[in-house]
């Protein structure tokens, strides 16, 4: 990524001060940024910089990135975390509803809206959730976030509940078959008819030995799914216009702050590999097999 | 009966959509890209059938037009993803073991990495085209693909006839194209299947963004973005390319599943 980002055509200190500035001027940028060095001197030095957290400063405006992308990351966290819990809160439940009823009409009714869930594309979600609560009944904001944060709570809940039900529902599309495809399989089960022989009721059996069963495959998929997350949330930031880390990014793209483009990318793939090395951990507290069979 | 079911109305969605496709090099209502500020944001009706835009374009032009841009880029996402991914998965799975292994860790790298990420990246170097948009999904998804590849050839290769082709002194080559690939077959249909599902989402949300294709040529993500301002004067206009994307990928999806269901016959039984 680095590499490729130092690939682009035309000089960086040039872009910074303009095509007709003079000559000790660059000089001195292209010194204050390191870029007089070789690649692979820079490329080390930012790296072990980023590894203590320092991923330097905009080549453009001069902030201090890491900062910048933690005061964003206020926004974009509860936007991805409120999103996860409302998916898992939906495809769950309806997923095993699906699974019990899979050879009725009401259960393949169920699959099928997740199909089209899974082809019903982010923005278009997020558009017409505008227009019918925003624009139509008008009982909430249509996009924006409140400029003092998270100190009027309640405004920034308010402003987040359309862009993160927007996220959940491609989501939970996802996660929905995973939870019914677990159901399906826990039910088919021999410990399953044993527990229904002892005694116990469908509903009773699904609650003691089916939800632990299910749940396992539907956190392991969230953990791949994060990065989907993270892009869907770029994508929901943008439709409703909430000052994220993935708004920053697109406006960071659109004027070439090339180091705080690779500053965030850097920040990002490291949260998807964090997070889905802690979804790891997670699964083995659950499932006992995860532990013993590593 | 199921199967067949996801197969046809599959193959009748992602045939509908690549009618219109072939309709709109013939043929379009109107010059989609002609702007008539007369019959700016027109309802409905016989002389424009789904509408006009804010700048009085013809809505049914330009998403026939839209269809066109769309499969074709999603066509070439699909070459560039196989192409790159089945390579991937056979080439890792005959490596020696310490070789194959670096490979699958650079597989699973790209595999974190999503294409819209990429592609967002890949445009903040090069400028935002169709071209940075179908590379950066085409690699990015060919990791699944090589992934699946990998297992399966893993699978086969332990197989008693590939056992005793190699008894029989035959070449990888001819190992490759005699026993595996033609194994592989089904499921390659069905990952080609997935990843123009894949490329459509991607590449309309790449669009949307301003990311992807560029103006002025049509595309279903920007006719989206750009009738998000009009929202309150015009809320249908957002409606028909949200379709025409939902339409063509359940299209791409349900042909995948239902290839899936026809060409493996064991999962015809375990599903039940």
């Amino acid at each position: 990524m680095f590499f490729l980002l130092r690939t682009l055509p035309g000089d960086l200190a040039s872009l910074k001060l303009g095509v007709d500035a003079n000559p000790e001027a660059l000089m001195q940028v292209r010194q204050e940024f390191g870029l007089d060095q070789s690649l692979v001197a820079q490329y080390i030095e930012w790296f072990s910089d980023a590894a203590r957290g320092d991923l330097g400063v905009s080549m453009l405006t001069g902030a201090d990135i890491s900062q910048e992308i933690l005061n964003k990351a206020t926004v974009t966290l509860p936007l991805i975390g409120l999103a996860s819990v409302l998916a898992i809160l939906f495809a769950v439940p309806l997923g095993m509803y699906s699974a019990l009823n899979f050879r009725n009409r009401r259960g393949i009714g169920v699959s099928a809206a997740s199909q089209l869930g899974i082809a019903i594309p982010t923005f278009w979600v997020g558009v017409i959730l505008i227009t019918i609560f925003a624009v139509k009944f008008q009982i909430l904001p249509s996009g924006g976030f409140p400029d003092e944060g998270w100190s009027s709570w309640a405004n920034c809940l308010e402003s987040l509940i359309l862009p993160s039900t927007t996220l959940a529902l491609g989501q939970g599309a996802i996660l929905m078959r995973f939870a019914r495809s677990a159901t399906i399989d826990v039910i088919q089960q021999d410990f399953f008819r044993t527990a229904r022989s002892t005694g116990l009721s469908r509903g009773q059996a699904i609650r003691i030995h089916g939800i632990r069963n299910a749940i396992v495959p539907v956190i392991s998929v969230l953990g791949v799914q994060i990065a989907t997350l993270i892009v869907g949330a770029i994508i929901v930031e943008s439709v409703f216009s909430l000052p994220g880390i993935g708004q920053m990014l697109l406006q960071d793209v659109g004027i070439r702050d090339y180091t705080k483009v690779q500053g965030t990318v850097a920040a990002t793939t490291a949260a998807v590999f964090f997070v889905s090395f802690l979804i790891d951990a997670i699964i083995a507290l659950i499932n006992p097999k995860a532990r013993t069979s590593q | 009966m199921n199967q067949n079911r996801n197969l046809f109305f599959g193959l009748i969605m992602v045939g509908f959509s690549a009618a219109t496709a072939l309709l709109s090099v013939l043929w379009t209502p109107y010059d989609p890209l002609e702007i008539n500020p007369d019959v700016s944001l027109a309802k409905p009706s016989w002389s424009h059938l789904l509408g006009t835009d804010v700048l009085g374009r013809d809505v049914l032009s330009n998403l026939l037009v839209g269809s066109r841009t769309t499969l074709i880029a999603a066509f070439l996402v699909v070459i560039i993803t196989m192409a790159l991914g089945v390579t991937a998965g056979i080439s890792t799975a005959l490596l020696p073991k310490r070789v194959g292994r670096a490979a699958i860790y650079a597989i699973d790298i790209v595999l974190a990495l999503p294409a819209v990420l990429f592609a967002i990246v890949l445009a903040a170097i090069y400028g935002p085209s169709t071209f940075t948009a179908v590379i950066a999904i085409g690699v990015a998804t060919s990791a699944a693909v090589a992934q699946v590849t990998r297992r399966e050839v893993t699978v086969i290769l332990n197989s008693d006839y590939v056992v005793a082709a190699r008894a029989c002194n035959s070449s990888k080559t001819r190992i490759v194209l005699r026993h595996i690939l033609p194994n592989i077959r089904a499921s390659l249909f069905v990952q080609a299947s997935g990843a123009a599902a894949i490329a459509i989402l991607a590449e309309s949300t790449l669009s949307y963004l301003g990311l992807g294709t560029t103006p002025p040529a049509p595309s279903w993500g920007r006719m989206l973005a750009s009738s998000q301002q009009y929202l309150i004067i015009d809320p249908i206009v957002a409606l028909w390319p949200g379709l025409a994307i939902i339409v063509t990928v359940l299209g791409f999806n349900l042909l995948g599943d239902g290839l899936r269901e026809s060409l493996d016959p064991t999962l015809r039984k375990s599903r039940s």
